[in-house]
């Protein structure tokens, strides 16, 4: 056999626009790498591709138990996608708890493969099943291929070294071997990986290598498959793309910043999923000048980033809504003391604990409102995987423009989903200028310049001692200030400060006509499917238009004149509405929401049905007046 | 502020800032900014290397009388703000100043941590065993059954030991001084300030609105000789007026033997051994107290390890050293691929 993969001479192949997969399986099933590999299998051929990881919360539920299943889904098409996929076309069940929280998701006539082996007694008692699901009515809607994927596994494994049971572990290896014959991907760069990831244990190494092919051959040469399918190349825009995910294009957007402004940067940080592959991330990359700080807790992490900020680094703290909520203070007396700091919320649903694992939006107004105080401060919010690293260099120079902090919104989606991203030319990104005063002629802490930022004098430098706090200041010198009226005056200079920041945003990018009948109005990592529901409801010929708010405090002044020209303005959020208030609040307009909180991204599918109703609506009401 | 002339040598003065000093007249902290002003000057170091951060209370104003970088940052954070700075600039000097209430109550997690990390920041903990700025509740260093506002029948929280807890918080330096004893508090403030890694100073310091006179039974002026202890490494453990008193340890069990009577001779006392590598002999001191022993003051301990911030920055520094980053390969990934 050579490494090579072959192409399948005997049988049909027809082509597919679009598809959608979903593996899944107990957590410890390797579902997650079994995903991220087709992912990167499926990028290397050109398709433009989504994926939504699932994993549950717990690290290690008892195997077998509907807790523990961990899923993976991706859609790949051969034009431009914007979403991981509505429902699945193919659903890849490894055992009877992840078939049976996963069956209902998949497509009326949808393949349906599943590992046999693991519907023994056991599992079939713990997913509660009284009687093997595959033997009964409910699988007759599907395309059903009932495979012993762990016997197969196991048999092509015999020569391998390994114990039987570690041998066993391979059958995810032998599932994505099937899975790259039936969609013709390629399974070389999936054995280097291997080879990478186990050099250690070559015997492992060789075994996943064997089970990968094994499954490969067997889609080749079994009966069952009757043709395997083809997705041609995306018509993608030129450029030179990689796949990336939301937390490691925020981890690399910073340190693109920090090497924009010639700085070194400290990341302080408490480790809380979803943020905390962003530390993990960051720790590597000691040679750009990225010091990475595992602190106490949250508070000491912000504390920290404000230290460090206060001498001259870039001041980055990162951690999901429950840290933020520990932060809050001290993000107060960094926009106190005028300093720049960045602060990460990876979104995660809440309140409390919540679902740790799952994504959600609710932090909205958390971000803009949730300190003690008039209490302003910037926010931005990255739009897709790949914006992480753009809004993590705007962060930054927001920050240190405007000598402010910033929150930068990622969510749990953005953070683990992948998507091909075009890798921008370090070139040609705009440098982020920062100067550090060094006169000490006429120096006045909190002299403002006409961004209304104060000097960023850093210690070290003679004549510039001074000192900054959380009590109030008299304006231009910083001293203590208990004036009243002073206090007024500064409460006001911080609102504006953080309100002239508009002035200086980049105009909005509508999706579709500046008028008509509907805009829809999103922010974060919603943008795939409302762009997608939008774009499909354009195509239907209806007067629609979207725009995705990147920018949340201040917010682009062009949106309240756009607004202006819609009938029916609406706002769909993974949370119980909070941009739909801020934007009332602002335009005093019925602005409509769309709300979903499952913890999971829209579906195209259901957006498109609730703004058609919202259109509906409109349209029944405008034809009343007349 | 203003430019500081080159020639000049530092003096009090230098560190003196232009702001009017708010605390209650005969407050203990007005002594101990003062011995830090006098003391700075003779460091050799530049003022403006010079970093004071505090957290809330009264003490919590010092940074605003120094004439140097300072930050008053909130309740219980100054060692995070701390640890930042040298992150960020391992050459500064940086010094916390905290009280009892923010240490060791809101920030007593930082506390510890700052420690076990051994960051290089000193840290003078201001102990007047109560809640000064919010006018006179008890603190976590208040004697069990202390009648304070918050606590009319008496308070049934029992008090920890500031010089217990940064010896078990693996502090690097350790050392008590008060504020009516001028000259050990400069020779401590000293020995702080040379100290490198984190130095932790535990400083008896009235508040004579609140809690006046709570240190007279032990630095009292006509008792001192008699209820303290004074830490003289190499020395033994003697005190009393004719330092005629001291201490002898036999296992784990110390006690007060008199010079002379019943064969005591002073060879059988113990010699203070700062650098003791055992920290159960530290640890031990920190346990004296009235009735029963004088209260030990000085330094109980003081070892070498690296420092948090220095290990930090050479991490980076090697990193950097066998190549720096190459930005553009960082952005590209692993694998890409091309579309025309
Ligand atoms: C988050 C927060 N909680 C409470 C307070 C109120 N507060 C200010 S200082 C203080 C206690 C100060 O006591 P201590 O640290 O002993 O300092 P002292 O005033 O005695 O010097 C408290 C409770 C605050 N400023 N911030
Ligand atoms: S209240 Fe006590 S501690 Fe505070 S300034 Fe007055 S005397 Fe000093």
């Amino acid at each position: 056999m050579s490494d090579v993969s072959p192409l399948p001479i005997s049988k049909e192949i027809e082509e597919k626009d679009v598809v959608v997969i979903r593996f899944c399986g107990d957590s410890g099933d390797g579902m997650q790498i079994t995903g991220s590999r087709f992912t990167q299998a499926t990028a290397s051929v050109g398709n433009d591709l989504a994926t939504l990881p699932d994993f549950p919360a717990e690290i290690r539920a008892p195997a077998g138990s509907l807790a523990g299943v961990s899923g993976y889904q991706i859609q790949f098409s051969s034009r431009e996608i914007r979403t991981p996929g509505d429902a699945p076309d193919v659903l890849v069940a490894m055992n009877p708890a992840a078939f049976k929280t996963n069956l209902a998701d998949l497509k009326k006539g949808g393949i349906l493969i599943v590992n046999s082996d693991a519907f023994n007694e056991e599992n079939l008692k713990l997913a509660g099943y009284a009687q093997n699901p595959l033997d009964t009515e409910i699988v007759k809607d599907y395309d059903l291929y009932k495979f012993p994927i762990t016997t197969f596994t196991t048999h092509a494994l015999e020569t391998s070294p390994l114990i039987k049971k570690d041998k066993e572990r391979c059958k995810n290896f032998f599932a994505l071997g099937l899975m790259y014959w039936l969609y013709q991907r390629p399974f070389e760069p999936t054995l280097e990986w291997i080879d990478k990831q186990f050099s250690k244990k070559v015997d492992v190494a060789n075994a996943n290598k064997m089970a990968l092919k094994a499954g490969y051959y067997f889609g080749e040469t079994t009966e069952a498959f009757k043709k395997s399918f083809r997705v041609a190349k995306a018509q993608l825009n030129p450029g030179t793309y990689r796949n990336i995910t939301g937390n490691e294009a925020t981890a690399i957007g910073f340190i693109t910043a920090a090497q924009l402004a010639s700085k070194n940067l400290t990341y302080a940080t408490y480790p809380i999923t979803p943020a905390s592959d962003i530390l993990h991330e960051l720790s590597k990359h000691k040679n750009f000048g990225i010091k990475t700080i595992q602190a106490e807790d949250e508070i000491a992490a912000i504390g920290v980033a404000i230290g460090a900020s206060f001498a001259g680094d870039i001041g980055l703290t990162g951690t999901s809504g429950p840290g933020v909520a520990l932060k809050s203070e001290a993000l107060s007396l960094a926009l106190m003391m005028e300093l720049p700091l960045v602060l990460i919320d990876v979104q995660r649903g809440g309140p409390s604990t919540g679902l740790p694992t799952k994504t959600e939006q609710a932090d909205l107004l958390q971000a803009l409102y949730g300190r003690h105080g008039e209490a302003p401060v910037a926010v931005v919010a990255p739009a897709t995987a790949g914006d992480c690293f753009h809004m993590a260099i705007e962060a930054v120079r927001i920050a240190t423009e405007f000598m402010t902090p910033v929150i930068y919104l990622s969510d749990g989606y953005l953070a683990n989903s992948a998507e091909p991203w075009v890798i921008p030319d370090y070139d040609k990104i705009p440098k982020i200028k920062i100067e550090h005063p060094s006169n000490p002629e006429g120096f006045k802490a909190y002299q403002r310049n006409e961004k209304l930022a104060r000097p960023w004098a850093i210690p070290g430098v003679k004549g510039l001692e001074h000192r900054l706090g959380g009590l109030e200041k008299q304006d231009v010198t910083g001293n203590i200030s208990y004036d009243p009226k002073n206090h007024e005056h500064m409460s006001h200079v911080r609102a504006n400060k953080i309100k002239g920041i508009a002035k200086y945003l980049p105009p909005l990018e509508v999706f579709g006509k500046n008028e008509g009948d509907v805009l829809v109005i999103g922010w974060g990592g919603t943008h795939g499917s409302i762009t997608s529901a939008v774009d499909e409801l354009q195509k239907e010929g209806m007067s629609i238009s979207s725009v995705h708010l990147r920018y949340l405090n201040p917010i682009q002044n062009d949106l309240y004149g756009l607004i202006e020209n819609f009938e029916t303005i609406i706002v769909p959020e993974i949370n119980l509405g909070q941009l739909v208030k801020v934007l009332r609040a602002e335009t005093l307009r019925d602005i409509k929401a769309i709300n979903k909180i499952q913890g999971k991204p829209f579906k195209v599918e259901e957006l498109k049905e609730a703004i058609k109703k919202f259109a509906a609506e409109n349209a029944a009401k405008n034809k009343k007046l007349a | 502020m203003g430019a500081e002339n080159d020639i000049k040598p530092l003096t009090k003065k230098s560190f003196e800032s232009d702001q009017d000093i708010r605390w209650c007249p005969g407050c203990g902290d007005y002594s101990i900014l003062a011995f830090v002003q006098r003391v700075l000057p003779e460091m050799g170091i530049p003022k403006e290397k010079y970093v004071f951060v505090s957290g809330i209370g009264c003490s919590s104003r010092f940074p605003y009388y120094m004439n140097t970088y300072g930050l008053h940052t909130i309740h219980g954070r100054a060692p995070t703000v701390a640890t930042g700075i040298k992150a960020a600039n391992p050459d500064l000097q940086v010094w916390v100043v905290t009280g009892d209430g923010d240490a060791l109550s809101i920030g007593g997690n930082h506390f510890i941590h700052a420690l076990r990390r051994n960051v290089d920041i000193k840290i003078l903990l201001f102990n007047n065993k109560i809640y000064g700025l919010t006018k006179g509740q008890y603190s976590p260093t208040s004697e069990f059954g202390k009648k304070t506002k918050s606590t009319p029948y008496g308070s049934v929280d029992y008090p920890l030991d500031p010089i217990s807890l940064a010896l078990g918080s693996e502090a690097s330096f350790v050392a008590r001084t008060a504020d009516n004893t001028p000259k050990h508090l400069t020779e401590v403030l000293r020995r702080a300030a040379h100290h490198k890694g984190s130095a932790f100073v535990e400083i008896f310091q009235n508040c004579i609105i609140f809690n006046d006179g709570a240190f007279d039974p032990i630095t009292g002026k006509e008792v001192r000789d008699d209820n303290t202890l004074l830490l003289e490494h190499g020395k033994p453990l003697l005190f009393g007026k004719d330092k005629k008193k001291g201490i002898r340890i036999k296992g784990f069990d110390p006690e007060v033997v008199t010079v002379g009577e019943n064969g005591v001779t002073e060879a059988d006392l113990v010699v203070h051994n700062e650098n003791n590598p055992n920290p159960a002999y530290a640890f031990l001191l920190s346990r004296f107290n009235l009735p029963q022993f004088p209260v030990p003051m000085g330094v109980f301990r003081q070892s070498e390890r690296y420092t948090y911030d220095g290990l930090l920055n050479d991490q980076v520094d090697t990193a950097l050293s066998m190549g720096k980053g190459d930005i553009k390969k960082l952005i590209h990934g692993p694998s890409t691929w091309t579309v025309e």
